[in-house]
């Protein structure tokens, strides 16, 4: 390992205060609340009408509060961000085009 | 995990980054398309088996609900973990990553459990196409998060010799990305399958 | 030191570009000979009407063999090994970022050529097309190994794919000299990491695509299968979702290789640099959006009809503008028609008519006409073997004197470069015209009253032709590699950072990573002096280069060992590949790249 890696790396670690552990438990703290959240917005019987989007949105914000926080996203490098964001957009661009072609507009028959 | 670069020997990199980490964000991209593509497929599949057992039959949502915490909570290990090995302090760190092991193992264990129940329910891989798509998808996941147990047992072991000094923390840095990755991966499964049948 | 000597044990233990270049190259155009044998079958069973030199079989072996060798292990790997020999020194490099990975990358590929290959030995070649449509793939219809042999073969190379992409894209962000920007990178460089993109990105989708096969064929899955609630089409769509952007990962390396020769050839930078950057991000991403234009016959409805139509025709606008920038280049240049610049003339011309045939199918009611025809043929082949292979040889001549130190032999290279014109489009041409009569693609014969003898018959003496251009490309290669004219560092007199150094490169490439002010720093003479000052000299001390290592080849072969195994059907006999595998990459984990000898 290079003198330089360890270098951006002590200081990436530095700034950005993003180290502290308290931090992290409470960020934790965050996503198991959302988990039972969740559960228990499944097994509320009134909210079944708008499952869908409450359970996507609260999935997606834990996606993104790891991404950030335990992965650090937030406070790295741009390029991290470009090069990981690419490939994510692009699948989420696949994932919601087929369930399209397939779900909502089905093939002609016959 | 000490390919590292020719920039090595020169000690410079165009944007001050490490090439490993870049390199490793890559790769998590790429991974990225292909959960999605296992994802699509078991989406576009949804209600289109002809025989059952159907999803609402056999997913048992408590069950899961607890696997899934456990791996969320496996993640704050993994960067307590790391936060142990900035610190210099040995003991610390090779708790954290002891933790990430039993909790990844934890999580394992509800999987074949899961399996196996599924299996005796009647749900196969053959049965279906609910049960191709479920058991390919999660079994994935799954395969992914055993070579990240493998990838921490190393670490483990060499953190227990004394080997992970604060330098070394972008092998662990690393290690933890491909673990946060798997875990977000679940959360997204843990969504559109189980909660959103 | 081991970069210095030159038994065959250095270069199988090699972790240098250069030479893994050279090996990519070397083992594309043996791939390329036999894709063309294959093709000479083909045209000879097409000679005349009713034809029975070969069986409707043994045909469809050919047909698919020739498809998947052309596209994944000449074209692909072609352009690979610029990417390889060239892309560390345009940007002022020592190596790419990951060396050993490289070579990974290197043994997995040629692996799965030698696995896919190996089926003609059990007589059991691949025969479903190189795009394997189920359900005609599923063990029902298909229970021979011979889909077996592709789709494990396919992603054996798949793998090697996406290392590279991911060795390029890392290469290129962080391994740049001082100074070297992103707006001042070689258009070759450029398209190389765009590419590296789509292959990082595309490749996991075709991944899915053959395990999903693999798991209904092997386990007896339902993934394709009808009867269960499957369905055939998925598999088309996840094979064009990664399809199409493939073509893109097959033609933007030639785009770049020609960004970077027309200005060298016409004395002129490139016309609109920037707009000729983003125009490929943009055909990097636009690709994403159109591959059903491969599925109208299938009947997706009007509306997603209707959108896959209007993306096909927006995404050759980029393209087109690109074709513009190339023209504006040359416009008052000072042109030299060396070999390489023809070849580059001769894609603008022979893509752009390719581009005007797909537009013509990006319209959804002329596809159903024209789907399945030999009118696809052509068109796929003015686009590819016109517009791929002619960028990637144009690379070649011009680099070929940085590489061996020679020149290829230029009144031989124009003698190739006519007879592959000549003989490429008369092969090509005709099938527009036997295909709007309705010759069916992967049809082994037609029908005498279908009148399209005459087309077909031209297309056989133009194959012919084609195959001699191609032996003699071949000959050309071997003999200026051994007594063609000496080249300097600089024959072109071109601009970029590669021909600052000598040719050969030393194996550490720049004695001194060089500082670069501007995006053609040779033509700038000050500092062309400032920075061959630290190029070309001789260092006191050598650079430290990373060792040799068996482990790529250890491990490239556990990767194939392990595919060979899962044909098996048994659940455990991959698992011993895989812990062969796995001990190999502990290995792999803890070698010091940089050990001394002997210490
Ligand atoms: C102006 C840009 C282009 C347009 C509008 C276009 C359009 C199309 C369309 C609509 C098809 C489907 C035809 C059918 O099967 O009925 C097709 C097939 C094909 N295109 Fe293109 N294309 C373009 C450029 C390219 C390029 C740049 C490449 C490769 C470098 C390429 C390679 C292919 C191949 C290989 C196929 C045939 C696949 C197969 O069925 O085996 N095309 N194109
Ligand atoms: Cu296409």
């Amino acid at each position: 390992m290079s003198t330089s890696e360890i270098a951006a790396e002590a200081h990436g670690h530095d700034q950005g205060g993003h180290g502290s552990v308290g931090f992290y438990w409470t960020i934790a703290g965050i996503l198991g609340v959302i988990t039972a959240v969740e559960v228990a917005v499944f097994y509320i019987d009134a909210l079944a009408p708008a499952l869908a989007p409450i359970l996507l949105t609260l999935s997606a914000v834990k996606f993104a509060m790891v991404v950030m926080f335990f992965m650090h996203l937030k406070f790295d490098s741009k390029v991290f961000t470009v090069v990981f964001l690419t490939g994510l957009s692009i699948g989420t661009f696949v994932v919601v085009a087929l369930v399209l072609l397939y779900q909502f507009l089905p093939r002609l028959k016959g | 995990m000490s390919d590292t670069a020719v920039a090595e020997d020169h000690h410079y990199t165009a944007t001050g980054l490490p090439t490993w980490k870049v390199g490793f964000w890559t790769f998590l991209g790429s991974e990225c398309l292909f959960f999605a593509s296992l994802i699509s497929t078991y989406m576009v599949y949804k209600g289109a088996s002809t025989t059952g057992p159907f999803p609402a039959d056999v997913l048992n949502i408590p069950l899961t609900s607890v696997s899934t915490f456990v791996l969320l909570m496996s993640s704050l290990a993994m960067v307590l973990a790391l936060d142990g090995v900035r610190r210099g302090d040995k003991r610390l760190a090779s708790f954290w990553l002891a933790m990430v092991i039993v909790l990844g193992g934890t999580f394992l264990g509800f999987q074949v459990y899961e399996f196996t129940h599924f299996v005796h329910e009647g749900l196969t891989i053959s049965g279906n196409v609910f049960g191709s798509s479920f058991f390919v998808l999660t079994g994935f996941h799954g395969a992914h998060v055993t070579v990240g147990v493998i990838w921490m047992t190393v670490l483990f072991i060499m953190s227990l010799r004394g080997k992970l000094t604060p330098a070394e923390a972008l092998k662990v840095e690393i290690a933890g990305l491909y673990w946060h990755f798997v875990d977000i991966v679940w959360i997204v499964i843990f969504t559109l399958i189980y909660l959103l049948q | 030191m081991s970069a210095h000597n030159n038994g065959i044990w250095s270069w199988i233990t090699t972790v240098d570009h250069k030479r893994i270049g050279v090996m990519y190259f070397v083992t594309a155009l043996v791939f390329f000979v036999i894709a063309g044998v294959e093709a000479l079958v083909i045209r000879i069973q097409l000679w005349r009407p009713e034809n029975d030199f070969i069986s409707a079989e043994t045909y469809s072996q050919m047909f698919t063999m020739h498809g998947t060798t052309m596209i994944f292990l000449v074209a692909m790997p072609m352009a690979v090994a610029f990417f390889n020999f060239i892309v560390p020194l345009q940007i002022g490099a020592r190596d790419v970022a990951f060396p050993r990975l490289n070579a990974l990358s290197y043994w997995t590929f040629l692996f799965g050529g030698i696995f896919l290959n190996s089926s003609f030995l059990f007589g059991a070649a691949p025969n479903t097309s190189w795009v394997a449509y189920a359900n005609l793939t599923s063990s029902q219809f298909s229970p021979g190994h011979n889909v077996d042999f592709w789709l494990l073969g396919l992603s054996i190379l798949g793998i090697s794919s996406i290392m590279g992409g991911v060795n390029f894209i890392t290469t290129i962000i962080n391994l740049r000299a001082p100074g070297m920007k992103l707006m001042r990178m070689p258009l070759f460089t450029w398209m190389t990491l765009v590419t590296s993109f789509i292959l990082v990105t595309a490749l996991p989708v075709l991944a899915v695509a053959l395990i999903l096969l693999a798991f209904d064929r092997f386990f007896g899955a339902n993934f394709y299968q009808p009867m269960a609630g499957g369905d055939p089409i998925l598999w088309q769509h996840l094979f064009w979702i990664f399809g199409h952007p493939e073509v893109y990962i097959l033609i933007l390396p030639s785009f770049g290789v020609i960004s970077d020769v027309i200005p060298t050839f016409s004395r002129k930078p490139l016309f609109g640099y920037p707009i000729v950057v983003y125009a490929g991000i943009m055909i990097g991403f636009l690709g994403w959006g159109v591959w059903s234009h491969h599925m109208f016959t299938t009947g997706l409805g009007p509306i997603a009809d209707a959108f896959f139509v209007a993306s096909t025709m927006i995404i050759a606008i980029p393209t087109g503008v690109k074709i513009c920038n190339w023209i504006a280049t040359m416009w008052g240049g000072q042109i030299r028609f060396t070999t390489a610049m023809l070849y580059c003339i001769g894609l603008l011309a022979i893509f752009t008519l390719g581009g005007l045939s797909g537009i013509m199918h990006a319209s959804a009611p002329i596809d159903l006409q024209q789907h399945d025809t030999h009118f696809v043929v052509a068109h796929f082949h003015y686009v590819v073997a016109g517009g791929v292979m002619m960028g990637l040889f144009a690379g070649l001549y011009y680099w070929f004197p940085k590489v061996t130190g020679r020149f290829m032999d230029e009144r031989l290279g124009k003698i190739n470069f006519w007879t592959y014109f000549v003989g490429f489009n008369l092969t090509f041409f005709p099938m527009h015209i036997s295909g709007i009569y309705g010759m069916p693609r992967r049809t082994w014969t037609y029908a005498a009253e279908l009148n399209i003898a005459l087309p077909n018959m031209l297309s056989t003496i133009g194959a012919f032709i084609f195959a001699l251009s191609a032996l003699i490309l071949v000959y050309t290669i071997i003999k200026s590699a051994i007594s063609g004219e000496p080249a300097g560092p600089n024959p072109w007199n071109a601009a970029t950072l590669e021909w600052s150094i000598p040719s050969p490169p030393p194996h550490y490439n720049f004695a001194e990573i060089p500082t670069v002010r501007s995006r053609e720093p040779l033509w700038r003479e000050e500092e062309r002096r400032e920075i061959e000052a630290v190029t070309l000299k001789v260092p006191d001390v050598e650079p430290v280069m990373p060792n040799s290592s068996y482990m790529p080849i250890l491990l490239a072969f556990g990767v194939a060992l392990t595919w060979g195994l899962v044909m098996t059907g048994k659940w455990w006999a991959p698992v011993i590949g895989l812990s062969y595998v796995g001990v190999c990459i502990l290995m792999w984990a803890f070698e010091d790249p940089f050990a001394r000898k002997g210490a």
